[in-house]
């Protein structure tokens, strides 16, 4: 029992995680219609900026309670303009010229563009040893239940930060979308690209913020990533930007909450995997899903089937 | 007619170089400006690199300056049709690569004699033949049929793991466990693309790239059936029964020659030459066929496809199996020329290259697919002997290459989408048969 609950608590917070890559995802591919490769990359260099400004400030200042909580806050505001900044640039640059080019051309774009930037940060942070590691941030926990075997299920500190800071950050989010003119200008570019340019939408930008919000909401899910394993590498932009990419199709893609309920089931079932089957084999586990949704279920759990138009 | 160089817009262009170079500096200001690395203790150490910052922002002015004056440049010179000095090589490309690959170890082992050639025909020969072939194997999948395939190495695991467990096991020779390497490989791209290829294109490619890793996670954790990181072994290839080496019954011995490493590697360029050359013909041979006009068809238009009545999953399976095929063929090939196999050798970077081969050379062109791969495995390969470039920038120029092939990806897409060589014949026409530049033709959105 005690186990359960202790994979159900880490699966929580890596699904959070996840969720938040995957609203990235899910929000570009309704608008444009396309899957930014890039986005996971983009997560990556979230958490390497992260990674950087919490080692020079608590180097600094020590690494008291106030140290790390205003380099964690640093961390955050640095992550996101940059990240934010980084992609609107990339759809710039690399997007935008495309739109209307061969059917192929933006896909290996962001394929090419995502290689580019993993590379990017490779030669220029990572010259000795492919992992970069901070000591543990925020130790200490809560008990919650003591099974008759003696095994102890804990709420880590970091585990409670990492939930709370994901749902301020979602409900951000949600009011953005649903309450101010741009998630309007949004939504409606969503619905009918042509129709809404028309009527006044500036698309350009709308796709151009659509870009830089998803961004900051990968930049804040690497700072947890961080929070959460303590240590980053350039390459683990691929493999949780894929995860986060099935979370989206689990939850239905282009749909918002979808996107979240998605990344929370990835966590769970990548967690529960490795605890109760194997280890080795989570990647394979979380990967099969995508698979296997993407063949009974394409529109996954609350999208709506996509039409195709001529 | 030349523009007056009082004419360009200069205040424009020194704005614009401004901004680029501030938005850089900002940009870059931690990922460049920052370093955090470990000291010989395992210290954590931050340095400041001030100088590489600066440098990389006044890079990033200068660049955007120039644009913006080639921008107006354009603006005020009349777009005339010029025909550039490659149209006018292209034509003649074709018998002039075909006859260097033919002929490439012996012009070399004249030119350099029987040592040196070895390691030319080895590193570079072989190596640039075998993503030849892989290249001209996805072709088939993206350059003709428009899927895209970021998982196209799984096949060439799958290839290389038949030929190594079937001759461990069984004691399957090279040539019993080529056949059966191509059929096994074929077989799972049915096996993958039945089920997904009714997705469009973007959720094809993620899928693909899923089957990539699925493959290569199988690969490092199955210990039992492949060894894991720490590998297999493959036996080596023989001369049908003769083995290379310096004993009685070795292939030298029994045609009264020395004994000398070159041996293989001359016979082992001629296999993968072989092979790549039967890939080539079968597929000029189905582009004449309707499968491979279906296919091309395809790449334009699918819903155009279907509503003319393509089957278009069978067409789209035809492509991606046949185009397993061949990766399986050559991962074969690699395990015997190899003689030990990890899961290393098939990482999601090998599924890239390739595609840059095919995204480079020009979708569904085999002429392209062949310079891409020269100028991108014989370029790396140069990029070694670079030494004196560590000293000039302090970065090993190793490290450099994904980063310069990602960036080479974007680039090509913007200035090219359908790579170097876009030219298409079109097979059905009206009474002159004419070449059309991919640039000219209307862009089709299935």
């Amino acid at each position: 029992m005690a186990e359960f609950v202790q994979y159900l608590i880490n699966g929580i917070t890596l699904g959070s995680i996840y969720g938040l890559i995957a609203v990235g995802y899910t929000m570009v591919f309704g608008i444009i219609g396309m899957v930014n490769f890039a986005h996971g990359e983009v997560f990556m260099i979230g958490a390497v900026t992260a990674l950087i400004i919490y080692v020079a400030v608590t180097s600094f200042m020590g690494t008291t309670a106030g140290a790390v909580f205003i380099a964690l806050m640093l961390c955050l505001v640095a992550a996101i303009l940059l990240t934010s900044l980084l992609n609107l640039i990339i759809e710039k640059v690399a997007y935008r010229p495309l739109r209307g080019s061969f059917r192929l051309a933006p896909l290996i774009s962001a394929l090419g563009m995502s290689y580019a930037l993993k590379n990017f940060v490779n030669v220029f942070q990572y010259e000795y040893g492919s992992n970069k590691s901070v000591p543990s941030i925020l130790t200490g926990h809560v008990s919650i239940i003591t099974d008759a075997n003696g095994f102890e299920a804990v709420l880590n500190y970091k585990n409670i930060l990492i939930m709370i800071v994901t749902a301020i950050m979602l409900g951000i989010f949600w009011y953005l979308v649903q309450k101010t003119p741009l998630g309007r200008a949004q939504r409606s570019c969503e619905q009918d690209r042509k129709m809404a340019s028309l009527l006044g939408v500036d698309v350009n930008r709308t796709i151009a913020i659509t870009f830089a919000i998803g961004a900051a909401l990968a930049a804040v899910a690497g700072v947890l990533y961080l929070v959460f394993y303590s240590s980053i590498s350039y390459n683990d932009g691929t493999i949780p930007g894929l995860k986060a990419f099935t979370a989206a199709v689990l939850g239905g893609i282009g749909s918002l909450p979808g996107a979240v309920l998605g990344g929370l089931l990835i966590g769970l079932i990548e967690i529960m995997w490795s605890g109760y089957v194997s280890s080795d084999y989570k990647d394979v586990a979380v990967f099969s899903v995508l698979i296997i949704v993407l063949i009974i279920m394409p529109q996954g759990i609350l999208g709506k089937p996509e039409v195709e138009k001529v | 007619m030349k523009t007056p160089l009082h004419k360009l817009n200069w205040l424009n262009a020194f704005k614009e170089a401004a901004i680029a170079g501030a938005v850089t500096f900002t940009l870059f200001s931690v990922l460049l400006g920052i370093n955090i690395y470990q000291n010989s203790n395992n210290d954590t150490m931050i340095r400041l690199r001030p100088a590489l910052l600066v440098g990389f922002s006044l890079f990033a002015a200068a660049l955007r300056f120039c644009i913006i004056l080639k921008q107006s440049l354009q603006l005020q010179v009349p777009a005339h049709k010029k025909i550039g000095w490659f149209e006018k090589v292209e034509p003649h490309l074709q018998p002039i690569l075909v006859g260097l690959m033919a002929f490439f170890p012996i012009i070399m082992l004249g030119l350099l004699g029987g040592q040196a050639s070895t390691k030319w025909i080895d590193n570079y020969g072989i190596v640039i033949m075998i993503y030849i072939m892989l290249g001209w194997g996805l072709n088939i999948v993206v350059g003709l049929a428009g899927l895209l395939d970021l998982g196209y190495v799984a096949f060439y695991a799958i290839g290389s793991y038949t030929y190594a467990l079937l001759a461990q096991h069984y004691g399957f020779s090279f040539w019993m466990a080529l056949p059966v390497a191509g059929v096994m490989a074929a077989l799972w791209g049915i096996m993958l693309g039945f089920p997904v290829l009714r997705l469009r294109g973007d959720y094809l490619a993620v899928v693909t790239m899923a089957f990539g890793e699925i493959i290569r996670a199988v690969a490092v954790n199955w210990r039992e059936l492949t060894g894991g990181g720490a590998g297999i072994n493959v036996p080596k290839i023989t001369f049908f029964g003769l083995p290379f080496n310096a004993n009685e019954d070795g292939f030298a011995a029994y045609f009264g020659l020395e004994f000398m490493p070159i041996h293989r590697s001359i016979f082992l360029y001629y296999v993968i030459f072989t092979l790549a050359i039967i890939t080539a013909i079968i597929t000029i041979k189905l582009k004449k066929l309707p499968i491979g006009r279906a296919w091309e068809a395809l790449r334009e238009d699918e819903i155009a496809c279907r509503s003319l009545g393509i089957n278009t999953r069978n067409t789209k399976l035809t492509a991606f199996a046949i185009g397993a095929m061949f990766g399986g063929l050559a991962g074969a090939f690699f395990g015997a020329r190899q003689g030990f196999l990890t899961p290393e050798s098939f990482s999601f970077e090998e599924s890239v290259l390739i595609l840059a081969t095919v995204v480079f050379g020009g979708m569904g062109s085999l002429t392209g697919v062949v310079l891409a791969s020269i100028a991108l495995f014989g370029g790396m390969e140069i990029l070694r002997e670079f030494s004196f470039v560590e000293q000039l920038i302090g970065i090993d120029p190793n490290r450099l290459r994904m980063l310069i092939v990602g960036l080479g990806m974007v680039l090509m897409m913007l200035w090219k989408p359908r790579g170097l060589i876009s030219t298409r014949t079109p097979t059905v026409f009206l009474k002159q048969k004419k070449s059309i530049s991919g640039n000219l033709v209307k862009e089709g959105h299935g």
